[in-house]
């Protein structure tokens, strides 16, 4: 009963505009005049894996500053221009890159360009608004410090990731926070924000050309020679047995449990296999084996399901589930079971055919809005998939055979060499 | 086709709203933009219609629906619509449970056979009744864990002691321990009709052969008797109520709420501008974001003033009055009777003086273009449909803008007098008990 008709609704070669301007900026623009809005999103290659130690959430605290004022602008004033035209813009550090993300009606792009340009390159950092600016992040981690979840997954990574810089929160600690000052933030901003490497996405109801030709304006002529090559990251070590961590916070009602190994990286050959076999595992439908052997029938939880994370470095593969205090233990080991299944026996046809299909399916589903298509095409941009990934995209999934989900699972998660990381009231 | 239909007039020409001779308002927009259809099925059933009991029990009857029929069983359900690409959800509110799905276009039958089998067919296996017991008590621990969840709690409970807005949706505790079967397919059988009911669809179809389509799945499904339940009204307060929830942690939340009208009210609409000036736009889109409030009237004054850590706000809409609240997340070196002087000043402010009229301009533009973010969605226009015909009708949301851009300096000024009384106010602290913590409350105003 389709209507539709159009043949290059994916996003490939035929419909993305791409640039590199000649500092390394790669501009990439799609057109869609059924809406009368923009997308500008992106990244620049510098994140927490910069940090100090005794300094650590610097990058984040940083990026968080940036749309506190620039040279041109006070904080006020930046958001008067913003906000007045009904318009979105974030800066936010994470652990490799700082990204961005903002939205406005297409007729205010170049003002959202402008906006952009002078947070990442002018900031001022004033006094006032980084003191402002500490309280809030100091209570948002007061306030991650109460939060199950969160608590569970910091000490996931504290295990997984012990010599790996991966174990350590980006938006830092309490003391860390304290011993920032807004000298670090000016040196660190001069020594790390840079063009190279940095990607910048448009989507929606304007030109591509006109895109392109708006991202140079603003952009072009910014160089910083002291700009670092990315950080190279050491293995990770393999652990012996199941190693836990138990945070207790009392008066919780809930236990929230994060288990699981370090999984691949969105580069490594076998990616494909291991998202589509943790489909399989606790993903697929309501939220795959996991979530039936947890939630459906033994009624345990509210929430179960797996996880893989893929990115520029190895991200985790882990299970999450939150449950009442006295069925931590039996969550584990139902969890426990479902892992030892997964690395046992071959997947079953329908399973992975099941998968398979969903991920197929759903494609157009997630390219829908123009956030969906701006996050798709930092996507190529950002794992180097080419040009005509989404075009090849089909055919990459269903390549994906029984045996590989089943080496991928053996390669990455040992039911008796887990990481479990747990938060809530344990004493 | 044999059943009867009745065209109903909408103010937009691409929008076919009809009801079927069994009751069931059938809502239809193409949209050609991506090879995707958006299903929602709405019914007028949520926590407004519960009494002391048996709360939370439209809540798990969505759980339920998940469960199964004899023509698709549990586990077929959801590998079925996942097998398509589809995303499906459903979500329980005060005055309404909706069921969705999004689907690649040419798979979209699955959802219409669904929806329309659940409808009346869902089995309530007692065994599946008991395991969603333990999970939705769950569901509500973590919950619990939340401080602004245990406020807002409180907050609601004492702002309603008549109406049934009174109770969280996920409801009490005490409830979900008791809650039987029977009851739970006594509130699905009485709720569950087309006459109850909203079908609405947006995207890549053509009207008529969805229209017989839909004709086909729903002409013997009989109209349910009419639903019996009557609303108790909540009478105006008369002084300000205030509260305070202790917990774990160390920071300081408040929560200050008044009650305002339904949405279908002529005041709804300046209650929503003020709101932009005090605390930055709401998004009533399900998809589709915000945007920032420093601007903000509460923002300067009380993140600015370095009193709080952050500020914001909202209203609701809603079949019966409901309320508005304010939100803040204090600083932890400020004490709850610094700030509460500071955000009744800015109230008094805008009682006293009419806002300027630039003001007014970019709450609206703001609006607007909260509006066109969310068309990008063929989800959200489809739950657009459904959504304001639980509250209002579909007019209402084709109207919105032009009755923002309508409010004038004066409505605001009025209806600020009007609703932030402090006799319509209650006033809730979450104070932390956790180390270190020093927040204290002495009440004073």
């Amino acid at each position: 009963m389709s209507g539709y008709s159009g043949s290059d609704s994916l996003p490939g070669p035929g419909n993305i505009t791409r640039a590199r301007l000649a500092n390394g900026i790669v501009v990439l623009a799609r057109s869609n005049f059924n809406s009368p809005s923009v997308v500008v999103s992106g990244y620049v290659m510098c994140g927490s894996l910069f940090d100090p130690e005794e300094k650590l959430g610097l990058a984040d605290f940083t990026a968080s500053a940036l749309m506190r004022g620039t040279q041109r602008r006070s904080f006020q004033e930046i958001y008067d221009a913003l906000e007045s035209a009904g318009a979105n813009l974030s800066i936010e550090g994470s652990t490799h890159s700082t990204g961005f993300g903002s939205k406005a009606l297409s007729e205010d792009l170049k003002l959202l360009l402008q906006l952009l340009s002078e947070a990442l390159r002018q900031p001022s950092f004033p006094e006032e608004q980084v003191e402002r600016l500490r309280t809030q992040v100091l209570t948002r981690l007061a306030i991650r410090a109460q939060d199950t979840g969160e608590r569970a997954a910091l000490a996931f990574d504290s295990l997984a990731y012990a010599d790996h810089p991966y174990r350590l929160p980006e938006e830092g600690y309490p003391e860390t926070v304290q011993s920032i000052t807004r000298q670090d933030m000016i040196d660190f901003h001069r020594k790390h924000f840079g063009p190279s490497g940095m990607v910048i996405v448009v989507v929606g109801g304007v030109d591509p050309q006109e895109a392109v030709d708006s991202v140079t304006e603003v952009f072009a002529d910014w160089e910083n020679p002291e700009q670092p090559a990315p950080i190279e990251l050491p293995p990770t070590t393999p652990f012996s047995r199941t190693v836990t961590e138990r945070v207790n916070i009392p008066g919780k009602s809930q236990v929230d449990i994060v288990m699981g190994a370090v999984g691949p990286s969105r580069f490594s050959e076998d990616y494909f296999a291991a998202i589509l076999g943790n489909s399989v595992l606790g993903q697929f439908g309501m939220m795959g084996r996991i979530g039936d052997a947890v939630r459906e029938k033994a009624g345990l939880a509210y929430y179960a399901y797996s996880s893989l994370a893929g990115g520029l470095g190895p991200g985790p593969w882990t299970m999450l589930a939150g449950v009442d205090p006295g069925k931590v233990e039996q969550a584990i080991q139902l969890i426990t079971q479902e892992v030892a299944r997964f690395t046992r026996a071959l997947v079953e046809e329908q399973e992975l055919a099941d998968s398979q299909a969903n991920f197929i399916g759903r494609l157009p589903l997630t390219l829908e809005t123009n956030g969906g298509v701006a996050g798709a095409l930092l996507n190529l941009e950002r794992y180097d998939l080419g040009i005509d990934y989404y075009l090849r995209y089909s055919d990459l999934v269903r390549s994906v055979t029984r045996e590989a989900v089943l080496e991928t699972a053996r390669t990455y998660l040992h039911p008796e060499r887990l990481a479990i990381g747990m938060a809530g009231a344990l004493e | 086709m044999s059943g009867q239909m009745e065209l109903q007039s909408v103010t937009d020409q691409s929008v076919t709203k009809l009801r079927l001779s069994n009751g069931l308002l059938v809502m239809l927009k193409e949209i050609h933009s991506a090879p995707i259809i958006s299903h929602w099925m709405w019914y007028r059933v949520g926590s407004r219609n519960e009494s002391a009991g048996t709360t939370g029990i439209s809540h798990w009857v969505e759980h339920m629906l998940f469960k199964g029929t004899p023509q698709f069983p549990p586990t077929i359900l959801d590998k079925a619509i996942s097998r398509d690409g589809g995303f499906w959800n459903a979500f329980t509110y005060l005055d309404w449970t909706t069921y969705f799905e999004t689907m690649p276009a040419e798979k979209i039958d699955l959802a219409l056979r669904l929806e329309a089998d659940r409808m009346v067919n869902c089995t309530f296996d007692p065994l599946e009744v008991e395991s969603e017991r333990t999970v939705i008590i769950s569901e509500r621990q973590g919950n619990e864990d939340q401080p602004l969840f245990r406020l807002g709690e409180e907050l609601q409970a004492s702002a309603f002691r008549v109406h049934s807005y009174h109770h969280e949706i996920i409801g009490d505790l005490s409830d979900l321990q008791t809650i039987q079967r029977e009851d739970l397919y006594r509130h699905y059988r009485t709720y569950y009709a087309p006459n109850n009911a909203v079908l609405a669809v947006a995207g890549d179809f053509e009207t008529p052969r969805m229209l017989d389509r839909i004709q086909e799945l729903y002409r013997d499904i009989p109209a349910g008797p009419e639903i019996q339940w009557r609303a108790r009204s909540e009478p105006p307060q008369a002084g300000e109520r205030r509260l305070m929830v202790e917990g774990q942690g160390e920071t300081t939340y408040i929560q200050v709420t008044h009650h305002t009208p339904a949405a279908s009210h002529p005041d709804f609409f300046p209650l929503t501008v003020m709101d932009s000036l005090l605390t930055g736009p709401s998004n009533l889109n399900m998809f589709g974001g915000g945007i920032s409030n420093k601007t903000s009237r509460l923002y300067r004054a009380l993140v600015d003033g370095e009193l709080v850590v952050s500020v914001y706000g909202g209203l609701q809409a809603t079949i019966d009055p409901f309320l508005h609240t304010f939100t803040i997340i204090m600083r932890p070196d400020r004490q709850v009777d610094e700030v509460l002087p500071v955000l009744v000043g800015e109230i008094q402010r805008l009682q006293d003086s009419p806002p300027p009229a630039d003001e007014l301009a970019r709450a609206v533009k703001q609006a607007r273009a909260m509006f066109a973010y969310g068309s990008e969605s063929i989800s959200n226009q489809a739950f657009w449909m459904g959504f304001s015909e639980m509250f209002d009708d579909y007019d209402w949301f084709l109207t919105y803008l032009d009755r923002l851009a309508a409010v004038t300096p004066e409505d605001i000024q009025r209806v600020a007098q009007e609703y932030l009384r402090s006799q319509n106010r209650v006033t809730g602290v979450y104070l932390p008990t956790g180390n270190g913590a020093n927040a204290s409350w002495g009440g004073g105003v």
